[in-house]
């Protein structure tokens, strides 16, 4: 009897589509969100995370509504965000019946957001979101979508972050995201190590054989990945009995 | 039958009155004394701080109402914080006092174990409770918390995160549940569903 390893898929939207891009670029539509979420809190997805990357001002009340539409299909936890700047915006999201907030780049420039959430809704509602790219002996934590780099170490970003009130850490390695070559088992080691808070890996999957590595190496507590359950290369209830399989504790829907 | 959901402000409401929308019981939110004193069948749903729930129960003047309601035996279902709130205290605010209506102070968790306890557990049944009438042997619940009801007599069932806590109680006409039923797939909905039986 213990915790099991999470299987968490991710719909990267443009607010009101899926969409999917090689190292946050390039992108193309991967479907609707509603039909996604649908799809997998059947086939026993842990948790789902809605990302809106686009993340316009424009386009809030479409994520908002997109935000609605999916959490009434769900019996298992939400998470959004995108775009998250203020107190203001993580309460709308929550509104729309999200049960965590992603925050990432404005939390970078402004940690206290952080903290503000946190009193508010409790550290098991806030996830930070770090993009950590390699640069030499150590991992750069990017901003914007993961075009620019925050010059910040990410293990000490992880830490303050934890520190700040975050309940959790969403890390993706910019080096694999969308390359489909394997997480960063070294970066989800190593900040997974660092923090005292459950760690999502994200960025690289493809295998079964990658999400064994990720919880058995990478010290991961969930792993996240959104091409491969969108384009149905990995169904999410055969990676969970090949985890089962492997010596993982996953949750089998029966 | 009509299910009052305790909003206090601050709690996971909407997914609450969501999972008991599909399976298609009517409730309706309120935050005022009356409509607690009337009510057939109490949930208290929570998340957050219990500083928070704690504070929204005295600013609303809810906890008179709700003390009063449980000792007249009408069905409560406390989730998360709402299971907490029903002992003494928590140290997660030491200075404030619980509902008292279970001994014993809410305890962290210790910090052998990655905190907050989040994702999906399986509980351990510890004696007959019809609130877990029909779940398999080895469900999965989904937690979010830190602190826990370690040492409780009250405890149906428990589980563990660095240490045994209570995940399910049951006294008289008290229900409580430290994992999130509407969060927790069809293991969950079974739960409610029971705890909808014995309050009809």
């Amino acid at each position: 009897m213990s915790l099991a390893h999470r299987i968490i898929p991710c719909l990267d939207t443009d607010g009101e589509r899926v969409v999917k891009g090689v190292n946050f670029v390039g992108l193309r539509d991967a479907g609707d969100p509603v039909a996604l979420a649908v799809r997998y809190n059947a086939e026993g997805a842990d948790e789902l995370v809605v990302l809106d990357i686009a993340a316009s001002r424009d386009r809030r009340p479409t994520f908002l509504e997109t935000i609605r539409r999916v959490a009434a299909e769900l019996a298992i936890p939400l998470t959004a965000g995108g775009g998250i700047r203020t107190l203001e915006d993580g309460r709308a999201v929550v509104r729309a019946g999200a049960d965590k907030v992603t925050v990432n780049t404005a939390a970078v420039e402004r940690p206290a957001l952080i903290s503000e959430l946190s009193r508010e809704f409790g550290a098991q509602a806030v996830v930070l979101a770090i993009d950590a790219k390699r640069c030499g002996d150590h991992w750069d934590v990017m901003v914007r979508g993961g075009r620019e780099s925050a010059s910040r170490d990410a293990i000490e970003w992880a830490r303050a972050g934890v520190a700040a009130g975050a309940g959790e850490i969403l890390l993706t390695s910019v080096d694999r995201d969308g390359t489909q070559s394997g997480f960063d088992v070294t970066l989800t080691a190593a900040i997974s190590g660092a923090v005292t808070v459950p760690v999502i890996a994200s960025g690289g999957a493809k295998s079964p054989a990658h999400f064994v590595e990720i919880f058995r190496d990478g010290a991961a507590d969930a792993a996240l990945a959104a091409s491969i359950f969108h384009d149905e290369v990995q169904s999410i209830r055969t990676l969970k009995e090949f985890l089962a399989s492997s010596g993982v504790e996953v949750r089998l829907a029966c | 039958m009509k299910i009052t959901i305790l909003d206090y402000g601050a709690g996971n409401v909407p997914s609450v009155e969501r999972a008991l929308q599909r399976l298609g019981v009517r409730s309706h939110r309120t935050s005022s004394p009356e409509c607690i004193s009337k009510a057939e069948a109490l949930l208290l749903p929570g998340v957050g701080h219990y500083a928070a729930l704690v504070r929204a129960l005295d600013e609303k003047h809810l906890r008179a109402a709700l003390i009063d309601a449980i000792h007249r035996g009408v069905p409560f279902l406390g989730i998360c914080l709402g299971l907490q709130v029903l002992f003494n205290s928590s140290e997660e605010a030491s200075e404030l006092r619980g509902l008292n209506l279970l001994p014993g102070t809410v305890r962290a968790l210790p910090p052998s174990v990655k905190l907050p306890h989040m994702g999906w557990n399986q509980i351990e049944k510890k004696r007959e409770t019809s609130l877990l009438s029909g779940i398999a042997p080895g469900a999965y619940f989904y937690f979010a918390h830190s602190y826990a009801a370690l040492d409780s007599n009250a405890a149906a069932a428990s589980c563990s995160h660095g240490a045994e806590f209570a995940a399910v109680i049951e006294r008289r006409n008290i229900f409580a549940v430290q994992f999130h039923p509407e969060k927790s797939g069809d293991s969950g909905a079974r739960v409610l569903q029971n705890f909808l039986r014995l309050a009809a």
